[in-house]
């Protein structure tokens, strides 16, 4: 923008204070207008276009459900106390009347019984935060899976994966601020990761816990993440996440009249805004019904924390299943042979605790690779281009069967969090679920890729049949021959757009750098490259389409011919 | 900006990118709109009006629903019977939750359904604005040139290097000024290497406190188990952060039970009773279920599996080590205690654990 170099004439800036509103509301406007310019925003937003499909809805209920999660965080504040002092419980709960715990537990149980509507707004927050990171999951499985992450979007994907960890950040210092038997386990698990980390772990332990575990610091401490340092990280995150929203306006899917270089939807006011407005109310409103009704984290049942007990068959929050899960999945030996090392040193050795090290590398990959994917996956296809219009995922076959394999992985380590739950519900026996989820950790993921991409391959046949055959009708015609045929209805121009109009790229070769040379990355690349797209289904070109209409134009004559093939009366032919 | 109606007519598509050329036919456009009920009949439109109004009375009613449950049901100040207060506050939990729930989803169906079938439902096309134009790239690379130019920074490498110096130092206060998150007089790792248990110590129930005779163990049976001396400990926080470390499980075997036992340890047990450190050393939930048949201890956090007679052994899970045994005998009064502390560091494996000798001495640090 040249503003600052453009002149404006005199009469232009008297305008400005000469206009005289007529209306109540038009004062209003021009006061405001007048001081902080809000005609550009209203000129800018007031009709903007919005691309509209259900999956685009996810990201929205993730948006709702922060709200709705802060809002009643922000309540619970006014009676919680994250404090470690100790109390003796006088609180109307009978069982534990007499106990010695922590403030914080002790307030959280006033919460729950003592403040009406207490024990609801902490169940509406539980819930809101479980709801806030699944629909962030599937948003973000939606964006993978239909390439919505490539560019120009590259850096929000990564905003997006950052709002993830930290949703997982918020969602774990919360659940344990209550400091009782079930989270006080949860952060001793923690305390464990951390002192297997070499080097620094056990001194990051001392440092959360202030000393040696539990202590009594390191509540305090994670209320200060969980109520102010995280959720203002999401804040800014979700503002920086919408700017570039608005920036790059939202991709649309594939269809008539839409095209790289447009947006087709409805506009902002009033229609966009009066669906995405009620929608806030709805996720409320099913949010509500859930924390009414569903019981969450009854934490009076499990006590005041005590490093002693235990109960069998605890769970932690969902999303921190594969975290769990893939702990569980680890053997400490094979064989006879620990996998625990100890480094030797003239100080009498250090510890390598692989059994918890190791399996924090594939969850390290995974968030890892969601990170820098959309530049892995530009490197390999070589496409540099710009895309709003999204992939149908069907059409980017191996991109689809790799994400859905990285799912299936984590989806095992995910269940792995609940193999005892597994194990007592199907009546199995909890060594043969971990040995055979070993198995599927590496094998599952293999047959997942296999299976989704022949299942990709298999559906664009599909459309291209659909595009130069049309709909089998259903209707099954006799001929004067007596052949039998089915009526095929053509698909309208506009569902024959989107069935042809997608891109399937061939292979390209290694191609040479500046200095004419091919580098044996760039070799390494190209073998990727022809992985990605060797398998492929073209669209329908032109020609096969005219060709297809040349064939229906003559319908009676074909279809009699393919009624005689089916008797056997002539030979197999080449078919279609 | 935005081209209104242009649905109804299937408005013509710019096809400049030059992509449509190559597919089996050319972008049809936009589908004609087709007109809802409501946008031709006003019948409709008048019924959908009564749809959203009933919606937004529905919410009314929810809102009254809320303001009953919280002021007329049980006061929560007479949970005398712990029953009768459970289900008051049940009730109460369900009709906030019910109430809040048809307050708001009232209004929010109610917009979306006013929306749906009484607002516009052209779909409207604008065009995308490229992120920038070429002019403006050329302006933006000229003005961060000039500006760096007036900065002379290229032309003084003083000013640059002794710049970054300072800037690479400048954030190490901010990360030092943490290092008081643990003020512990004892910091540092030695601390770890030693717990409550010692010479003469006795073995008490957890968390009644009583002592604990031979006798009162039958064969197959086992306790939980912590140190006399931890009620001792002034403070909560630092009472638990002892107990975290000395929880023992004390059980009793059938002696023709035991495998080989480790040499050096023949004399920790006492007449087939034989105590562990509770800590698993995978990372650290209490192992808490003891099988007797088995003679199995099991961590229900991953499903490490011990075996209390062949030393602990690890013998399914993630753990990588046995857990710690701790040596015990009988007082003269005949309750049990500890002859020592653990022999090694009870608990998750940490960086500066090393080595640990069998025979029961630590390593030289």
């Amino acid at each position: 923008m040249s503003a600052s170099k453009e002149k404006y004439t005199e009469a232009q800036y008297l305008e400005v204070d000469q206009y005289q509103p007529k209306t109540r509301t038009g004062r209003i406007a021009n006061y405001v207008d007048t001081r902080v310019g809000g005609t550009g925003m209203i000129r800018e937003f007031g009709r903007k276009v919005f691309p509209d499909h259900w999956t685009f809805m996810f990201g929205e209920v993730a948006l709702y459900s922060f709200i709705i999660t802060v809002l009643s965080g922000a309540f619970l504040t006014f009676w919680f106390d994250p404090s470690m002092a100790t109390t003796r419980y006088s609180g109307s709960y009978a069982p534990l009347q007499g106990l010695e715990m922590s403030m914080a537990y002790a307030t959280a149980l006033e919460l729950s019984f003592d403040v009406r509507g207490g024990l609801f707004m902490r169940q509406l927050h539980h819930w809101g935060a479980l709801l806030f990171i699944l629909a962030m999951s599937v948003h973000m499985l939606r964006v993978f899976f239909t390439g919505a992450f490539r560019k120009p979007r590259e850096l929000n994907w990564v905003v997006g994966c950052a709002l993830l960890i930290l949703g997982l950040g918020a969602g774990f210092t919360g659940y344990s601020l209550p400091d009782e038997v079930l989270s006080g386990n949860g952060l001793r698990i923690i305390d464990g990761m951390l002192k297997a980390i070499p080097v620094v772990g056990t001194y990051i332990s001392f440092f959360l816990f202030g000393g040696e575990f539990p202590g009594n610091e390191v509540i305090p401490r994670l209320y200060t993440l969980h109520i102010f340092i995280l959720p203002a990280l999401i804040l800014i995150l979700i503002a920086v996440h919408l700017f570039m929203v608005v920036t790059h306006k939202h991709t649309q899917y594939p269809g008539p009249g839409r095209t790289e270089r447009n947006v087709v939807g409805y506009p902002v006011g009033p229609v966009y805004a009066a669906k995405a407005g009620g929608f806030f109310f709805i996720v409320m409103g099913i949010l509500c019904l859930i924390a009414g009704t569903f019981q969450i984290n009854a934490l009076w049942n499990y006590g005041p924390y005590d490093p002693s007990p235990v109960q069998a068959g605890a769970q932690p929050d969902w999303y921190i299943g594969p975290f769990e899960g893939v702990l569980r999945l680890m053997p400490g030996y094979i064989g006879d042979f620990s996998l625990e090392w100890v480094i030797p040193t003239p100080w009498g050795g250090n510890s390598l605790a692989l059994p918890v090290l190791i399996p924090m590398i594939p969850v390290a990959l995974i968030f890892l690779g969601l990170f820098i994917w959309p530049w892995i996956e530009a490197w390999i296809t070589g496409d540099k281009k710009e895309h709003h219009l999204l992939d149908r995922p069907r059409n980017a076959p191996t991109r689809t069967a790799f994400g859905v394999a990285v799912m299936t992985n984590y989806l095992i380590m995910w269940g792995m969090g609940s193999n005892d739950l597994i194990a007592t519900h199907f009546g199995l026996s909890l060594n043969d679920i971990t040995y055979w989820s070993r198995v599927l950790f590496f094998l599952g993921p293999v047959i997942a890729y296999i299976l989704t991409k022949r299942i990709c391959l298999a559906l664009q046949r599909k459309d291209r049949e659909v595009a130069l055959h049309g709909h089998e009708a259903g209707v099954i015609e006799v001929s004067p021959e007596g052949g039998f045929s089915e009526k095929h209805k053509l698909p309208s121009e506009y569902e024959l757009w989107s069935l042809v109009s997608y891109e399937a790229a061939a292979p390209s070769g290694p191609r040479p750098n500046a200095k004419g040379k091919v580098t044996a990355m760039e070799k390494f690349r190209s073998r990727l490259n022809r992985m990605w797209f060797e398998d492929r289904v073209e669209p329908v070109s032109r020609e096969e389409y005219l060709e297809a209409l040349e064939h229906h134009g003559h319908g009676e004559h074909t279809e009699g011919l393919e009624a005689a093939q089916s008797r056997g009366e002539i030979g197999p032919g080449t078919g279609h | 900006m935005a081209e209104h109606g242009n649905g109804d007519t299937g408005a013509v598509v710019t096809t400049g990118e030059g992509e449509s050329g190559g597919y089996a036919i050319d972008n049809p456009g936009l589908p004609p709109h087709r007109p809802r009920l409501a946008d031709v009949d006003e019948k409709y439109a008048k019924r959908s009006e009564r749809q959203v109004s009933v919606l937004f009375f529905i919410s009314i009613i929810g809102t009254v629903l809320f303001f009953i449950g919280y002021f007329a049901v049980g006061r929560m100040d007479s949970f005398d019977d712990y029953f009768e207060g459970m289900s008051a506050l049940r009730v109460q939990n369900t009709l906030l939750g019910v109430g809040s729930a048809l307050a708001m989803l009232g209004i929010g169906l109610g917009v979306v359904h006013w929306a749906k079938t009484l607002m516009p439902d052209h779909e409207v096309i604008e065009d995308r604005k490229p992120l920038r134009t070429e002019a403006h790239r050329q302006e933006a690379e000229q003005i961060v040139t000039e500006v760096i130019d007036e900065t002379q920074i290229k032309r003084r490498p003083l000013l640059r290097n002794t710049l970054i110096a300072a800037a690479l130092l400048a954030p190490l206060p901010a990360l030092v000024l943490f290092r008081d998150l643990d003020r512990s007089e004892d910091f540092g790792v030695e601390r770890m290497r030693h717990t409550l248990w010692g010479e003469g110590v006795r073995l008490v129930r957890d968390p009644v406190g009583t002592p604990i005779r031979a006798s009162d163990l039958t064969i197959g049976s086992a306790m939980h188990v912590i140190p006399e001396t931890l009620r001792e400990i002034p403070g909560h926080g630092a009472r638990l952060s002892e107990k975290a470390k000395s929880v023992v499980l004390l059980m009793r075997l059938h002696p023709d039970d035991f495998g080989d036992q480790i040499p050096g340890r023949e004399d920790w047990t006492h007449e087939g009773i034989i105590a562990c450190s509770k800590v698993c050393t995978h990372v650290g939930c209490p192992v808490a279920l003891y099988e007797r048949h088995t003679h199995h201890l099991l961590c229900p956090c991953h499903q490490s599996t011990f075996d209390a007679a062949e030393n602990f052994k690890v013998v399914f899970g993630p753990a990588g080590r046995p857990l710690p045994q701790l040596p015990i005998s009988v007082d003269e009064e005949g309750f049990l205690i500890a002859t020592s502390d653990f022999t090694e560091p009870v608990g998750p494996t940490y960086w500066e654990r090393g080595h640990t000798d069998p025979e029961g001495d630590y390593p030289k640090s």
